[in-house]
């Protein structure tokens, strides 16, 4: 199932206009506060009527203002997780649980309720009114009543904005089992850096109402041209599989053709993992490095030098299927000739592993 | 000196019965038009806040008076209610409904205050899981007012208790029928020899009063630790 987005909607001297599809798969909608984020996923949820737009599930119509057709949000079956939990105070967290579960009726497919504790470990508390749960334990309590009301489409405004770093710790991996685990579409909107290099595995880049770039994570987030997770965490996200594991202690992993090494994973041969290399820890070079302790160094082109405000410049390097993101100088840039076409050497000084 | 006699027996029981009356047939107009005034926007909100409103200021005669208009045997509203078996004028069902006018504009603030400290992101969310309007209302909204509409309750059955003037200028003060607890007070101290009754039944008033404030305590309390605060 697909979601289809196409708005328009003018506001307060805002003016949105956007377009994107979002495929089964984790869809982040990255911009800053106020390029129409928030907007963009009330309209897909009901709870704001867009001037114009279309917006469609695998196929069914939820809003075609052109047909004069909304269907009302309580109809639209969705599962809605928003920032700050929203649980039902008078209700315990069971009851918040199947809340959603007993609108979608006898005939709803989807999760059961131990399925639903079980992946995101609050059996514990389902006695328990909200008031007596933490931040983190409210937060995974909201994720699991919007997934038991059995929805073809997940909604997820900033769900961990509210957090500190050790609950965000504490829900990610629920969150990435569920992206693995449930074929939804799930639409989520953050500006956390972090999050979106972890979960995303399509990105749609907001800015000002408009849809700046937009596509699969590992294509926009080495876009040198974006760089949506900041000058400090731009880099590629790749997806590796393991291919085994050396007796001095390393695991060989492939990414898109070309061999990795990494400190060992306690992964099995087989398995995926997603990496996430930060553009400033890409050095290029434009003959094989020999004598050079990185045991990372992969042959591949440039596909495009975007040069920024100040000393700095971005380049694109495609080696094998992966895409990589290197920031190095424009001086470098200039000596060495980077240019599209080129053949150069990505040294990786470092690779980190988004899934553990 | 507590030994009541069947008249004032008799004043007690129809007291308790007007007010429980008057306070069961407003809640559910009370509870709609809180809701009204405290989510909807609609032409002559502030004329409808304004009428409910009106018990509280005007002299209590006059509100008498103006059921007396409305509802006599011979007005209009009056006269097509009779035709269906539904009578007011003189009986304690006059005393009930003057009671339920006078108590209600203080079940409506007290309902409307705590609909309106309600998260309306609350009945949203409820939206988005598959609930209808209705369903949110009884499944979020009722349920997270209860303590208001417990406190209106109460406080509008106290103030059903207490009534006098409207009561007295619609429907006289007809012993056994509308004669309720101040109505009986006030027939006692008109006559000699009189207050000892009178006393009996302030005494009474009093206990009664306390009883329904403790009551109402006791279960906001209980209430509030159910519904918890978020």
């Amino acid at each position: 199932m697909t979601l289809e987005v196409a708005l328009r909607h003018r506001f307060g001297g805002f003016d949105l206009d956007v377009a994107f599809e979002a495929p089964p798969g984790l869809t982040v909608l990255f911009g800053r506060s106020g390029s129409g984020k928030t907007t963009v996923i009330n309209a897909v949820a009901g709870l704001l009527r867009p001037q114009a737009g279309r917006i469609a599930v695998g196929g069914e119509v939820l809003l075609d203002t052109a047909r004069g057709l909304s269907v009302p949000v309580h109809r639209r079956r969705l599962g809605y997780v928003f920032q700050e939990g929203r649980l039902f105070p008078h209700l315990t967290v069971r009851q918040n649980l199947l809340y959603g579960r007993w609108f979608a009726g006898a005939g709803a497919t989807g999760p059961t309720l131990d399925e639903v504790t079980d992946l995101l470990g609050i059996g514990p508390l389902l006695d328990r009114r909200p008031a007596r749960l933490s931040g983190g334990e409210k937060q995974r309590v909201a994720i699991g009543r919007a997934l038991l009301a059995a929805p073809r489409l997940v909604l997820a405004d900033e769900p961990l904005a509210a957090l500190d770093a050790a609950r965000k710790a504490e829900i990610l991996p629920y969150l990435e089992r569920l992206r693995d685990e449930m074929r939804l579409p799930i639409l989520y909107v953050s500006h956390a850096p972090a999050e979106v290099a972890r979960l995303a595995t399509t990105v749609v880049v907001l800015e000002a109402g408009r849809v700046l770039l937009t596509g699969p994570a590992a294509e926009v987030l080495s876009d040198p041209g974006v760089t949506p997770l900041g000058p400090r965490a731009a880099g590629a996200v790749l997806s590796a599989r393991v291919s085994g594991h050396t007796e001095d202690g390393l695991t060989e992993l492939d990414a898109g053709g070309q061999t990795l090494l990494l400190p060992r994973l306690p992964r099995a041969p087989g398995e995926t993992v997603r990496l996430h290399v930060r553009a400033q820890d890409v050095m290029l070079a434009v003959e094989e490095p020999r004598g050079i302790s990185a045991l990372n160094v992969l042959p591949g082109t440039v596909a495009e030098v975007r040069m920024g405000d100040g000393p700095g410049a971005l380049v694109q390097v495609t080696t094998g299927e992966a895409r990589l993101l290197a920031r190095v100088t424009q001086r470098s840039v200039t000596t060495l000739a980077l240019a599209p076409g080129r053949p150069v050497f990505a040294v990786l000084k470092a690779v980190s592993v988004e899934k553990d | 000196m507590l030994d009541l006699g069947p008249e004032e027996w008799t004043a007690v029981r129809l007291s308790l019965q007007v007010a429980a009356w008057a306070t069961l047939a407003s809640l559910p107009p009370g509870i709609l038009v809180a809701v009204a005034l405290a989510r909807w926007s609609f032409p002559g909100k502030q004329l409808l806040n304004g009428l409910v409103h009106l018990p509280l200021i005007l002299p209590p005669v006059v509100t008498g008076y103006l059921l007396l208009l409305t509802f006599g045997t011979n007005a209009p509203v009056g006269a097509a209610l009779k035709e269906i078996g539904i009578v007011f004028a003189f009986r304690w069902t006059g005393a009930a409904l003057a009671a339920a006018v006078m108590a209600f504009p203080l079940m409506v603030r007290a309902i409307r205050l705590s609909v309106e400290a309600i998260d309306p992101r609350l009945e949203e969310a409820a939206a988005t899981l598959g609930a209808s309007r209705g369903w949110v209302f009884l499944t979020v909204t009722l349920p997270l007012a209860l303590p208001g509409i417990l406190a209106g309750a109460v406080l509008a059955f106290a103030k059903a208790m207490g009534e006098f003037g409207a009561t007295i200028t619609f429907v006289s003060n007809i012993p056994g029928q509308t004669q309720t607890l101040p109505s009986a007070i006030y027939t006692f101290l008109q006559v000699p020899g009189g207050e000892d009754a009178a006393l009996r039944l302030v005494l009474i008033s009093v206990a009664l009063a306390m009883g329904a404030l403790l009551l109402s305590e006791v279960l906001a309390r209980r209430v509030a630790r159910r519904v918890g605060a978020a």
